[in-house]
């Protein structure tokens, strides 16, 4: 009896101590495992959002849904994780999630000291103001004394100090965790302005019933370069999610579709279309793919203006203009390296 | 004695056994941590508790001590434990009185009385108390907008931002205002255990209340007029957007509390009303019988006897109260959740910052219940 205790004894640690194995390659696990582990947000307009149908939409989504085909061949193999501005980060670091695709900042702090890798930037955002045209004021600058609404847990509490800071003024902030009990606390008046980012105002603003009784300020008091993340450590599968990602927005810049790319990867003329469509060139292998893995990703959803348009673009409730985030030679900041 | 009979001993084979289960359980909690330490930094998670001396970068609304966003981390997580202990401690007050005067009221004769009792208890505690946070805050928003807010005097102000009261400015002298006020409270003290002596001896009551009323007002007022009135009063005025000036108690600390408060009041009542059933009829009888009046027997001879069944579970409940204050993050009182939260997203130390929350309540809850443990020992039935 005692010899058996002991021996269960033994099994049990040796059996608790194999839990700490170490990380293999994360493109072996998500093929091993047939589907990607994709991080989204546990709900916001335009970004992540389901569907009448309970399907997971938006323009976080598709990257997770492009990223999945160039991988996994199918932009359906994804297990969406929803995540709030806490748990996003734990859980990309202790592996719950292959990749993080959910409006999170690029800063200093996160890319260094978290150890994670920002793979590019696919949405240009800033932070800004909203208030009631009552108010009869022009600027930001103004709201000397103002109570202000935020959400909590975000970088916006601390670009909203700094912004008052900077410019000598005083305010009382009223941080509320949700978005919802926000977007209450500024409609009945508890604050003077609630602030954001940009984008979030649009969505905001476009459910608002007298919506033409408040106005955006026009300062935009921070840089908020919004991009997917994975975990510091692994470059192949950073390598292959960065150029995913550079994918889509070459793939605007080319004129390649999701109407037309499977036409363009017969072959075309321009040699820079056929080396990322896997015609010429041995670009898939060199990032542990096959060579067709560019014409998946944007077969999922298209290139990044069609994605852009989708969900966010004037035609949507979100209303929001392509600004920053216009290609470079329209006029925006949006530039992804060449392929080749 | 062979190591046969070491085993076939009662006695040692029972201290083998608790030796072996102790060694166990220290080895298991040894082996769960240090696997944690080396997964966690293996996943680069864990670093310590250095971060609480970098700078916060993000401010506070109520603030009991000096705070900027220039402070530290750690500066802004102890604004927001002294902000959880505020909640707690008005919460426990305001918890504590409604519920023995519901307890109380719920055995009424008054059959409105008791069954307008009833549908509060029983609506209260059955309703999440998240909802009821909610709930006030959404009431509290619908008060009167900034712009026309009620105010009394012109110098308190209420509207949905809060009620806004003078602050107090206190100068040279106000010293000796504070001293006055302590000096009547001692006072106050002997004459209380003089009046009792005197009740025991001679059976003269001795009308306490108003004296040591007048007492608490007359000291300290006489002090500040012949100290040159050392304290004076910052009205708040009416600002461009706020009201300017003074002490805002913002409508997030009162939702909160009038949330918490008749919550666990609902229950603080059930607690009480089975004390007082639990004391025999035998003793209200004879109470009675002897022409006490029946608000007297409820104060002398009722209640002490109940407080013996009502102070235990009346513990757990202050501690769930306590615990409860941190789902103030969902309407924006800034207490220890909500302000670690922020601190947690912006170093990013998840694991630091849960570790400091669980700490943090542990201490409050076992400081709270090592007071009451005490008070119950003091009230115990002395058997002779």
């Amino acid at each position: 009896m005692r010899l058996n205790l002991i021996r269960f004894a033994a099994m049990a640690i040796i059996t608790l101590l194999s839990f700490g194995t170490a990380h293999a390659s994360t493109l072996n696990d998500v093929k091993a495992a047939g589907h990607l582990k994709c991080g989204i947000n546990t709900g916001l307009p335009g970004f992540a959002f389901t569907d009448d149908k309970g399907n997971w939409k938006g323009f976080d989504v598709a990257f997770c849904r492009a990223l999945a085909a160039a991988v996994l061949g199918n932009a359906d193999k994804v297990k969406y994780v929803n995540l709030t501005g806490k748990t996003r980060f734990p859980a990309l670091a202790s592996g719950e999630i292959d990749v993080l695709s959910r409006n999170t900042t690029w800063t200093f702090s996160r890319d260094v000291d978290l150890g994670f890798t920002f793979l590019g930037v696919s949405y240009y955002d800033g932070q800004g103001f909203i208030g009631r045209k009552s108010l009869g004021i022009k600027s930001a600058k103004e709201l000397d004394g103002a109570s202000v609404c935020i959400q909590t847990g975000t970088t916006t509490e601390l670009n909203l100090a700094d912004f008052f800071r900077s410019n000598k003024m005083k305010y009382e902030p009223v941080p509320i965790e949700t978005n919802a009990e926000a977007r209450a606390g500024y409609l009945a008046e508890r604050c003077d302005v609630y602030t954001t980012d940009a984008s979030g105002l649009a969505a905001t603003k476009s459910t608002f019933k007298d919506a033409e009784n408040h106005m955006v300020f026009p300062e935009i008091i921070s840089k908020e370069p919004l991009g997917p993340v994975v975990r510091q450590g692994d470059d192949q599968w950073a390598d292959i999610a960065r150029w995913t990602l550079n994918a889509l927005i070459v793939a605007e810049e080319l004129g390649v579709t999701q109407a037309n790319v499977n036409e363009k990867a017969k072959g075309t003329k321009n040699p820079e279309i056929n080396r990322m469509l896997g015609k010429e060139g041995s670009m898939g292998k060199m990032l542990g793919l096959d060579a067709t893995w560019a014409v998946r990703a944007i077969a999922a959803g298209g290139n990044y203006a069609e994605i852009f348009e989708k969900y966010l673009g004037t035609k949507t409730p979100l209303g929001l203009s392509r600004g920053l985030n216009a290609l470079y030679k329209d006029g925006g900041i949006l530039y992804a390296p060449p392929i080749r | 004695m062979n190591t046969k009979s070491l085993w076939t001993n009662e006695r040692t084979r029972g201290l083998i056994f608790q030796i072996l289960l102790v060694v166990g359980i220290a080895v298991f909690f040894a082996f769960i941590i240090s696997n944690t330490i080396t997964n966690l930094e293996k996943a680069g998670l864990a670093s310590g508790y250095s971060f609480l001396g970098d700078t916060a970068s993000f401010d506070i609304n109520q603030r009991l001590i000096e705070y900027s966003s220039t402070s530290t981390y750690g500066r802004a997580i102890i604004v927001g434990g002294l902000n959880t202990i505020v909640i707690a401690i008005l919460g426990i007050l305001a918890a504590t009185v409604i519920g023995f005067v519901a307890g109380i009221l719920r055995l009424s004769k008054n059959y409105l009385i008791s069954r307008l009792v009833t549908i509060y208890v029983e609506f209260v505690r059955n309703v999440p108390v998240l909802l009821q946070i909610i709930f006030w805050w959404v009431i509290l928003l619908s008060l009167p907008k900034v712009r026309n807010s009620l105010s009394i005097g012109d110098s308190i102000f209420l509207n949905n931002r809060g009620i806004r009261l003078p602050s107090a400015n206190f100068y040279e002298g106000s010293v000796l205002v504070f001293s006055a006020l302590i000096f009547a409270l001692i006072v106050i003290y002997f004459i209380k255990r003089w009046s009792q002596k005197r009740q025991a001896k001679t059976g003269k009551i001795f009308p306490f209340g108003y004296t040591a009323l007048g007492l608490i007002i007359f000291l300290p007022a006489l002090t500040f007029l012949l100290a040159d009135q050392p304290i004076d009063f910052n009205v708040p005025t009416r600002g461009r957007f706020n009201l300017k000036g003074g002490f805002n108690v913002t409508p997030e600390l009162v939702a909160l509390w009038l949330a918490l408060s008749t919550y666990t009041a609902a229950f603080i009542s059930e607690i009480v009303r089975s004390g007082i059933l639990s004391v025999s009829s035998g003793q209200r009888e004879a109470a009675s019988a002897l022409g006490l009046k029946p608000s007297l027997i409820m104060r002398k001879i009722i209640l002490p006897q109940a407080l013996r069944v009502i102070i235990p579970p009346l513990t757990s409940q202050y501690l769930n109260l306590t615990k409860n204050s941190s789902l103030a993050v969902a309407i924006g009182y800034q207490d220890i959740v909500s302000i670690g939260d922020t601190v947690l997203n912006q170093s990013g130390q998840a694991l630091e910052v849960i570790s400091i929350f669980m700490i943090f309540y542990l201490t409050l809850s076992l400081i709270t219940s090592a007071f009451m443990n005490w008070y119950n020992k003091r009230i115990e039935l002395v058997e002779r």
